[in-house]
Formats: C-alpha cells, sequence, structure tokens
C-alpha cells in the first residue's frame, strides 16, 4: 500500500510555476503546475549541472533549466534531445486539489545524490 | 491493416526524405508511408558528390538516411523502383523496375519529389558509350571508374556543376577541358572579373578551358566509344569521357502525364499543393514555386517544412520563396555569391568593387537604394555571411557603407574572431568560448548527423548556443561543411518554434490590436503551443508591457528564473544581491547596513562590481526577502532586462579637472529612469571630462561633459564584443541631457527587439533612422521622453512593494514535509 503524505494544495502551485518541497534528508522535491492544472514532480536538480528545476521556467509539459536552458520533460524528468540524462521522478497523486506524494519515495529516492556537491 | 492515411512520394532524394523527416517528428502516426526511388541507393547527400568524385569523401559518408531508418520509422521503401502511371482517379501509383515488372500503391496523399534531370545538349554523339551527364551516385561512379581507364576528359558547362565536375576528374589523374560556351566561368554567379580569376586560378591547377566554343558533335572510335570533341570552328579536343554539365531542368514528365499544370516545374502554391489537385503536393527540384524552381537544398529544406506543416494538419505554415546564395566546392578556391550581383546598367545601383589581382582577392557588393542588394566575392569569403545576412535583412547600409567592404570584423558584430577564416582553422581550435566546442567536433556533427542549419547545429554541438558571437565563425564552419548550398534561407526569422511570426511582426500586431495578455497574443497569432515557451514568453511578456504601460499586466512566469525572483541565480542555486547607489556614490550607514546583512546572513562574497556598486554573492533564496529589507536600499536590478547602472567619475564637485558634475548627473539620470525594462539590459555613464574616467564610450548612452555642455554617445557595449559608442548630440544643459537620453531609451523601448542591445537595435534601423527620430524631430523627441516618464511613473521597487510588482512571494519559501 502507498502511503501518500499531502504536500500542499494545487493552488499553492503557480500556474506555469513550481514549488520546492524540502525533506527529511535528499535534495528538495519540485512540484510544478501547468496551463492544465497537471502537477508533476521531479527532484530539483538538472541532470546536466545540477541546476534547481523549480526555478525554471515551464510551458507545456516541460520546464527549461535555469541555468543553461536545458529543456527537462516534466512527464519522464528527460532531458530533451540531443541533451541527454534524466532526474529523478516522484509519483505525484491529485485528489479534491490537494497534492500528496508517495512518503516512501521521499524518504529513499536520490537521498545519496544530496552529498554530492559541484 | 490500419486505416490510417496513405501517404505515397515519388522520389527518394534530400526535399522529399527531409519531408518525411519533419512530418514523422510533428506526427509520426498520422500516415502509412510508402517511398518509391528509381535510384538503388536510400537516400544521400546529393551535394557531397563533388567531394566523392574528388576523392574526399567515401559514397557511405554521404549516405544521410540508412535503410535502418526507413524501417524504424515504418516507411516502406522501394529502391529501384520508378513510378510510370499515376491514376488520380482511383489514386493509385504503378511503378516498373529493371524487369519490367509491376507494383502499385494507393494513396490518399501523393508527394511528387523527382528532382530534375541533367540537360544533355542536343548534339549527334550524345548517345555515344562515355558520354554522360553528372547528377547521382551511378554517374560519379562512371566517371571514376573512367579515370582509372582513361587519359582525357572533356566537361562540356563551365557553371558549379561542370567545374565541380572538372576538379574531380583532374584529381583523379585525368587531363581535362572545360568547354564553355560563355565568356567567362559561372556567369550566373560571378562577374567576370571574377569569373576570370576564377579560370586564371584553375588554369594553374593544370585544368583547360575553351571559352566561347560551341560543341558540333562528339565523335566515336571504332568501339562506339567517344573519342573527340568536334567544335563549330572546326578544330578537336581528345575526349574519351564527355560529362554533360549544361544545366538541369526540372523533372516534370510524370507530372505532365498526369495532366498536373506545369510551366518550368510543378506549379505549386504557398502549402506546396499543385494547384491542379490539392491532394498532390511537389517539393524540392521539381517544383516551380512563384515561377521560380529552387536547386539549392536550404530552400527545398524550407519547402519540406512547410508541406510537413500542411501534411500534419496544422495548416499553418506558409512557403513565400527564398534568397540563394552559392559557394564553389572546389578545395582551396574561396568564391561566393549572392543576390544580384551584376547590378544593372540604367545607373539605379551602385558598386563598391576592392581588387587585388596580384593576392587573387576581388569583392564586388551592389548596392541600391541604401541596401546591399548583391555581392560577389573571389578570395577572400570570410564576410560572406554576413553580407548575405545583410542582403536578407534588407536593412540601409548607409551608415556603415564606407566600412562595408572591409568586413564584419570591422564593424564590429563578430565576436572574438573575424580575423580567423573558418576554412584555415585547425580543427582543435576552439569556435565557441562558452561551451568549449571545438572546430573539429562542429564539422564532425555536421557531417556525421547531416545538419544544414545554424539551428540544428547549436542544438547538436551547443556551438553557438549562448552568446551567440561566434555565430557568424560558426555559419562559415557549416557553409565550408556542408557545402556551397547552405543558406540561411528564410527571409525573415520566426521568434522560435511556436510560430511563424518575426519579432518585429509580433510587436507590431501587440500595439496594432491592443493584444493585453500573452493569451490574446497566442490567440491572435495563432500560436502553435498552447503556453508558449523560454524564448517567446519572455519577449511577448515584455512587449506587452513596454506597449501598453499601466494596462499590460505583468507576467511573472512568463519571466526567467533572475526577473522572477529579483535576484541572479548562481551556479548553485543560490543568489546575488546587488542593492542601487545610485551614480555610484554611497554612505557610512548603507555601508554599514550592507556589512551586518553579511555576518547576519552568513554571506561567503562581497564584491565591487564594474557599474560601481557592491554584490553580495550566495544569498540562500528563503533570505532573499530579509536581506533586501535590512539593506534598506533600492533594488538595483542587475539581474534584469533593465536600467542597471549609471557609472560616474567624481566630477567637478571634487576633481581638479572636472568641468560638469557628472555624479549629480549621473544621479538624475539614475533616478529618473531606474525601474525601466527594455528589450535587453541598459548601462550608462557619465564623465565630468573628456579625460573620461566612467568608460561613457562603452554604454548604452555615455554622457561626457565638456566646458560648454555635454556630449552625448549612443549604442556602445562593453560586453561580447566591444562596440565603441558612437556620438550623438551635444547638448547645453542637464535637463536637455535627460531629455535626450529619455527619448533615445523610450524609442529603443517601443522599437527594439527582445535581447537587442541598443547597438544592435540602431545597427539594425540605422543611426540615420534614430538621429531623424530624436534630433530633427523636436515634438516626436518630446513625446518620446513623456512616454517614458508616463510609463515609469508609480511603478514599484520588486524588492519592496511586491504586490505591485506582481512579486509572488511564495517562491521564497519552501514546503516542508
Amino acid at each position: 500500500m502507498t502511503e501518500w503524505k499531502v504536500i500542499c494544495k494545487v493552488d499553492d502551485i503557480p500556474v506555469l510555476g513550481a514549488r520546492r518541497v524540502q525533506r527529511a534528508k535528499g535534495v528538495e522535491v519540485a512540484v510544478f503546475r501547468n496551463a492544465e492544472d497537471k502537477v508533476f514532480a521531479l527532484l530539483d536538480q538538472c541532470p546536466h549541472k545540477r541546476g534547481p528545476l523549480s526555478q525554471g521556467l515551464v510551458f507545456g509539459e516541460t520546464v527549461v533549466c535555469p541555468l543553461h536552458n536545458w529543456h527537462i520533460g516534466l512527464v519522464d524528468g528527460c532531458a530533451h534531445a540531443p541533451d541527454e540524462g534524466c532526474t529523478t521522478r516522484f509519483a505525484v497523486r491529485v485528489e479534491n486539489g490537494h497534492v500528496a506524494l508517495d512518503v516512501n519515495e521521499l524518504n529513499t529516492l536520490a537521498i545519496d545524490d544530496a552529498t554530492v556537491t559541484n | 491493416m490500419t486505416n490510417k492515411l496513405k501517404l505515397v512520394m515519388v522520389g527518394n532524394g534530400m526535399a522529399g526524405v527531409r519531408t518525411l523527416e519533419e512530418l514523422i517528428k510533428l506526427t509520426p502516426d498520422l500516415y502509412d508511408i510508402t517511398v518509391f526511388g528509381s535510384e538503388p541507393h536510400p537516400n544521400y547527400n546529393r551535394i557531397l558528390l563533388s567531394p566523392v568524385l574528388a576523392g574526399e569523401q567515401t559514397l557511405d559518408e554521404i549516405i544521410l538516411n540508412p535503410l535502418d531508418w526507413y524501417s524504424d520509422n515504418h516507411i516502406t521503401l522501394h529502391t529501384s523502383w520508378t513510378v510510370t502511371e499515376v491514376d488520380r482517379v482511383k489514386r493509385i501509383v504503378h511503378a516498373t523496375n529493371a524487369a519490367g515488372e509491376v507494383k502499385s500503391a494507393p494513396y490518399d496523399r501523393l508527394i511528387l519529389a523527382t528532382g530534375s534531370n541533367p540537360f544533355m545538349l542536343p548534339v549527334p554523339g550524345r548517345e555515344l558509350e562515355g558520354v554522360l551527364a553528372y547528377r547521382d551516385i551511378a554517374d560519379t561512379q562512371a566517371m571514376i571508374d573512367a579515370a582509372t581507364k582513361y587519359k582525357h576528359a572533356v566537361v562540356i558547362g563551365g557553371g558549379l556543376l561542370g567545374l565541380e565536375a572538372a576538379n574531380g576528374l583532374m584529381k583523379r589523374g585525368m587531363s581535362v577541358t572545360v568547354v564553355h560556351v560563355g565568356e567567362w566561368l559561372m556567369e550566373r554567379q560571378l562577374d567576370k572579373v571574377a569569373g576570370s580569376l576564377l579560370q586564371r586560378s584553375l588554369e594553374e591547377r593544370g585544368m583547360q578551358f575553351r571559352m566561347g566554343a560551341h560543341t558540333q558533335a562528339l565523335e566515336a572510335d571504332k568501339n562506339g566509344r567517344v573519342a573527340s570533341v568536334l567544335f563549330k570552328d572546326g578544330s578537336h579536343v581528345p575526349a574519351e569521357l564527355v560529362v554533360m554539365a549544361v544545366g538541369i531542368r526540372p523533372n516534370t514528365a510524370l507530372a505532365e502525364k498526369m495532366h498536373l499544370h506545369c510551366e518550368r516545374g510543378i506549379v505549386v502554391s504557398d502549402t506546396l499543393q499543385t494547384v491542379t489537385d490539392p491532394r498532390i503536393y511537389a517539393v524540392g527540384e521539381c517544383a516551380a514555386h512563384r515561377g521560380i524552381a529552387y536547386g539549392l537544398v536550404a530552400p527545398l529544406f524550407e519547402q519540406g517544412k512547410v508541406l510537413a506543416n500542411h501534411l500534419a494538419e496544422f495548416g499553418i505554415g506558409r512557403y513565400t520563396g527564398s534568397l540563394t546564395s552559392t559557394k564553389l566546392k572546389v578545395t582551396g578556391i574561396d568564391l561566393f555569391s549572392a543576390g544580384d550581383f551584376m547590378g544593372s546598367d540604367d545607373g539605379s545601383t551602385e558598386e563598391i568593387v576592392l581588387s587585388d589581382p596580384h593576392e587573387g582577392v576581388y569583392k564586388k557588393l551592389v548596392i541600391k537604394d541604401d541596401q546591399l542588394v548583391g555581392a560577389c566575392l573571389y578570395g577572400d569569403t570570410v564576410d560572406g555571411s554576413w553580407y548575405f545576412k545583410l542582403l536578407r535583412d534588407g536593412r540601409s547600409v548607409a551608415d556603415i557603407r564606407e566600412k562595408l567592404m572591409f568586413g564584419e570584423s570591422n564593424i564590429g558584430d563578430v565576436g572574438h574572431e573575424g580575423h580567423s577564416k573558418a576554412a584555415s582553422m585547425p580543427d582543435d581550435a576552439e569556435v565557441c568560448g562558452c561551451n568549449g566546442v571545438k572546430k573539429g567536433a562542429i564539422c564532425k556533427a555536421i557531417k556525421d548527423k547531416g545538419l544544414f542549419t545554424l539551428d540544428e547545429v547549436r542544438k547538436h554541438t551547443k556551438a553557438s548556443a549562448s552568446c551567440g558571437s561566434c555565430t557568424g565563425l560558426v555559419e562559415q564552419i557549416l557553409m565550408f561543411t556542408a557545402g556551397g548550398d547552405y543558406s540561411a534561407t528564410p527571409k525573415k526569422k520566426a521568434i522560435c518554434g511556436c510560430t511563424d511570426h518575426s519579432h518585429q511582426e509580433v510587436r507590431d500586431a501587440i500595439r496594432d490590436h491592443k493584444l493585453l495578455t500573452n493569451d490574446a497574443v497566442f490567440q491572435f497569432l495563432e500560436w502553435k503551443s498552447p503556453t508558449g515557451c523560454a524564448t517567446c514568453r519572455p519577449a511577448i511578456n515584455y512587449y506587452r508591457l513596454s506597449s501598453w504601460p499601466k494596462e499590460a499586466l505583468d507576467d511573472p512566469q512568463s519571466r526567467l528564473i533572475n526577473e522572477r525572483s529579483h535576484a541572479n541565480i548562481q551556479k548553485d542555486g543560490t543568489y546575488s544581491v546587488i542593492p542601487r547607489m545610485w551614480g555610484g556614490e554611497t554612505t557610512a550607514d548603507e555601508l554599514r547596513r550592507i556589512a551586518d546583512v553579511v555576518d547576519k546572513y552568513n554571506i561567503p562574497t562581497v564584491k565591487v562590481t564594474g557599474g560601481q556598486r557592491i554584490d553580495l554573492l550566495g544569498v540562500k533564496k528563503e533570505d532573499l526577502v530579509n536581506v533586501w529589507k535590512d539593506i534598506g536600499m533600492p533594488c538595483g536590478h542587475a539581474y534584469a532586462k533593465a536600467l542597471r547602472t549609471v557609472k560616474t567619475c567624481v566630477g567637478s564637485e571634487w576633481c581638479r579637472m572636472g568641468t560638469q558634475d557628472s555624479t549629480q548627473m549621473g544621479k538624475d539620470l539614475e533616478k529618473a529612469m531606474w525601474r525601466m525594462y527594455a528589450p535587453h539590459k541598459v548601462k550608462f555613464a557619465v564623465s565630468g571630462c573628456p579625460r573620461n574616467c566612467a568608460e561613457a564610450g562603452i554604454k548604452d548612452v555615455g554622457i561626457i561633459g565638456v566646458d560648454s555642455g555635454w556630449e552625448m554617445y549612443i549604442a556602445g557595449n562593453g560586453g561580447i564584443k566591444t562596440e565603441v559608442a558612437e556620438f550623438f548630440v551635444k547638448v547645453k544643459t542637464s535637463e536637455e541631457v535627460m531629455e535626450y537620453t529619455g527619448a533615445f531609451m523610450q524609442l529603443y523601448r517601443e522599437e527594439g527587439w527582445y535581447l537587442e542591445r541598443t547597438v544592435h537595435y540602431v545597427n539594425r534601423v540605422g543611426m540615420d533612422y534614430v538621429k531623424k527620430k530624436i534630433l530633427d524631430d523636436e515634438a516626436g523627441r518630446k513625446a518620446l521622453w513623456a512616454r517614458l516618464q508616463f510609463a515609469l511613473d508609480g511603478e514599484p521597487d520588486p524588492w519592496f512593494e511586491f504586490d505591485k510588482a506582481q512579486v509572488d512571494t511564495r517562491q521564497f519559501e519552501a514546503i516542508t514535509v
């Protein structure tokens, strides 16, 4: 059974924008909201040079990394060709306007990355 | 069986297959695609046949789409099948092969991409063995084989293709004579002087010429192979191989059989549909668009893009024609021509000519009504792409006319290069300093991936994708590597992939139709993507705000991170904060507050900037609001496309040399114009005397105090490529400095394209135009200045007035779990 943790309301995320979610341990998670009110969650770290994706410009189902303009797919967390690389995806559940993330994923996914620095 | 629409393509060449590539990108599943090709090969790069003939590349290297590509994309490919008949009523194509078998395929949409045929002179003997055209791999292979067995070759036709063929045969050891009916070589691309220089250079390499010669007949030996060429004057030249390269004709045989309207090609509309049958399209060398059948690859790719767009049922693209340029692919010979390089005899055009026969350099520029309309370069083509750009943009060259001949590096738009000719650079030379891309990597990507446009090179190599200062160089490498058929074809450049509209068209629409929101713009201009992209949204946001101050609302989600968070993001995701110091002057109180903030928030680095301010680096995003509050100084906009600093010297208040109070002037300018968003960042400087300690010569507006008043310089730039500001006007009072500066700024704000610095704006519209608007038109100047004051009146400080400045403060807090 997946244990879901409510993070915020959909309306707490700007349309075509993002919020950062701080975890007990590990790099923050970015939750995005697009123009159709779809919500996505990715590790807040570009696969290129670790830029904070939560700070990027969102369009369609893409976020553009604020550091070097890489285009990252919100659905799969992967860079658009010809760039290569993926960031970690997190499962999202939206119910009654509330955004929830998987507790197990929050506690385990990409935790080690926090120790890596540039 | 699927019930997808059936798309059949007749022809398997570059234009057609590029169309399919574009189509698959847009809609991979809409069609069942079948391709018929007469040749046994998959799509290859026909432009590179000349290097293959010359032994510089192999056939394998010039394949663009290997067979795997067709199967991976579920395209049924029938090579060595020639379509001989099309039943337009039943919508079926019939093809035959060498064995006489017949294969049929039904279609819902049909693309004719039949290319062109070489024109064979109707002389006796043209059917003899050893007489060839130069068009495809088979011809090339036959020429390579002949070169191993025979000694003498004659190439009939001294145009682009003929000379490339002659050069290749010569490199393979044959003795080659070029027969040309014209007075000089390549008369469609070169004028007489350049054509003669070319001939001399080729003669030095051993090529022989018969100019002005009319071929009478080709004579056979006893085995029925060609042996010599007979001319009208009765003379002979021995020839065991004759290559006809006197031109190509659009291949319309099938189209005519189908009763499609043909006139110098298959006549198509702007959507590449044949005018006779809208189910049928024609693309490439076989198509006649507005009376022109193009033979160069870039326009054909442009056509392919439009056609794919239409097939994908997007229905937005229109092809409106292309300008083309030419470059000869003979290693070691540099020539370039574009536009109306001959000029006209009726006195309506002027020519600027540089000729140095000793060095083998010749350049001719043709000017009409202050615009560059043609260029013909021989020996030194480094500026070819720049001239071509000027030609395409149609901008006035009146203000740069005296420097035009000496190239872009003299004007100063090429960034850190200009002297370095793309061709002579070693492979390990760095081209793009931002992304560390070397020439070898660019050439390799162009060859391996079959790149043809600047955009493609940018995407794949990152060269010229950051600051753009090496764009000219990358274009030259592209021209040099991809061959002469590269040309930056579109007459106007779309803002981004979301639209076909240019910056100017979007600006105009927003102003003329009062489009106040992004959605209104997207809807009115039929944007292809519902929420735009990271390129167009910031531009549209700026155009709305600058066109409709006080009415259009800022959309923070359409701003890139720095303008959204009102600080500069750094490589580790922290921010830098630069408070405003009017004219670079500060106080003990301000410095104390800054020092306290540095301690309180553990800010790791404090740095003095080039613009006479203090930069606090390494501030965490969640601390930004409190840092601003504690410092208590106005926002410095050091992160924004806006007025940044007004750099000043101390001026007459202290300096024994000073003639004017430059610090006060600087403060006044800054207080009047801070919070001013612009197409790009804007920097001012004010010096109090001609010693110019504030370096006013490299600023967007530089003011220099002299005894009798102030001199104003505009459109300088200290960045990527240093641009010296040009003298604009001398005024007497500080009020005039304010008015003229404000008017120039407002003109730039209203007319500049997003991300265009003042220097590029002024280059585009011409200094004369700016002078006319501001110096000659007093009422206009005052109106501009008034409009700027109106726009800035009551504008908020984004560090303190969050609501009014549309700052979404949620961004500063992380959600905790």
